[in-house]
């Protein structure tokens, strides 16, 4: 008897991930009364995920430092690619050139995933978020990063905007000269 | 694929996110406490596992008998997840079985003394719990417990639990 037993590797990793936090979310929301608790807490994974990613990411792609915010757009747009195998747009930037949204239009992370009515008010992908700030932080860039738009709150898109706030500069840790 | 630092990286914080909960529950009620509460960290790897296997075996024939099931465990689903199969698979027939697997995919990154023995616990619960609910959903109920002599290698002990 011939059982085909080779996966679809790259389905049952994103599977696999998704189930998890999908699982985390669902233990969080049990230990946690205030779902704004929860979604403060996602934020605070995905910044923990960010700040190691980033490593990751420019170890594989060689990437070089980025001139301004469009190149640095441009580079998580390849990083969703690379990380959750969607490409979103960059659009909606502002006047002054310092704000900006991704629009993706799947969220790989929710497909599996349906918010009941007491939960509208989850931030189920406040991951992405924490993991943008996080690992523009690494490259000194200090950001904003929230949702806009959610296909899980029954709208079109998911949209994420980033807003420049500062660079920052290299300091020495306090107590060392 | 890249997907694959991702799953890593959230297991970690699923354990950061687990312990630091516990730490902040039972500070005050036991201080000496020697052995960490990882229930509910294996219990996320349970419910993750249930859901999992559904997904994975939805095309696939009824297994045969239980050693059969096993045997896909330590091979098909092994693999998917943890990047090889398992290395070795004992039983005495009498529903308890050994896993061995001798570069655990979450053990492979720590150093491989003595020093962090005692933290390694920590990251095979959640894997503990994948294997119980994964068995659990295909109708083998067991308990999993881990055995970790020398890094990064582990063994998983499951007691089939006959009703």
């Amino acid at each position: 008897m011939s059982r085909s037993t080779r996966f679809d590797t790259k389905k049952v990793n994103s599977e696999l991930v998704n189930l998890t936090y999908g699982t985390l979310v669902a233990q969080m929301v049990k230990d946690l009364d205030n779902p704004d608790d929860v979604s403060k807490q996602l934020d605070r994974i995905g910044y923990n995920i960010g700040i190691r990613l980033i490593e990751d990411f420019l170890s594989k792609t060689g990437t070089a430092r980025c001139l301004d915010l469009k190149d640095t757009a441009d580079k998580i747009q390849t990083a969703f690619r690379l990380y959750l195998g969607v490409q979103p747009n960059v659009v909606n930037w502002s006047p002054a050139g310092d704000e900006f949204s991704f629009i993706l239009d799947s969220n790989p992370l929710t497909e599996l995933v349906e918010l009941p009515e007491n939960l509208k008010q989850l931030k189920y992908s406040n991951v992405i978020c924490g993991a943008i700030r996080g690992a523009l932080e690494m490259v000194q860039l200090d950001v904003q990063s929230w949702i806009v738009q959610d296909q899980l709150k029954g709208d079109q898109n998911t949209e994420i905007r980033v807003k420049f706030i500062r660079r920052l500069e290299d300091a020495m840790p306090a107590g060392e000269d | 694929m890249a997907d694959d630092i991702l799953f890593d990286l959230l297991h970690s914080e699923i354990i950061n996110y687990t312990l630091r909960n516990v730490d902040d529950n039972e500070k005050d009620k036991n201080s000496d406490k020697k052995d960490e509460d990882l229930s509910n960290l294996e219990y996320i790897g349970f419910s993750t596992g249930y859901r999992i296997i559904e997904r994975l075996t939805r095309e696939m024939p009824r297994f045969k008998d239980e050693l059969d099931t096993l045997k896909f465990i330590c091979t098909d689903f092994w693999s998917a997840i943890y990047k090889k199969q398992i290395d070795n698979l004992r039983t005495n027939h009498q529903g308890v079985y050994v896993l061995q697997d001798n570069a655990f995919r979450f053990l492979n990154r720590l150093s491989n003394g003595k020093q962090y023995l005692e933290v390694a616990p920590r990251y095979v619960a959640f894997t503990c719990g994948i294997i119980r609910g994964s068995l659990a959903n295909l109708n083998v109920h067991c308990l999993v417990t881990a055995d970790i002599q020398s890094l990064p290698s582990c063994k998983f002990h499951i007691q089939v639990q006959r009703v």
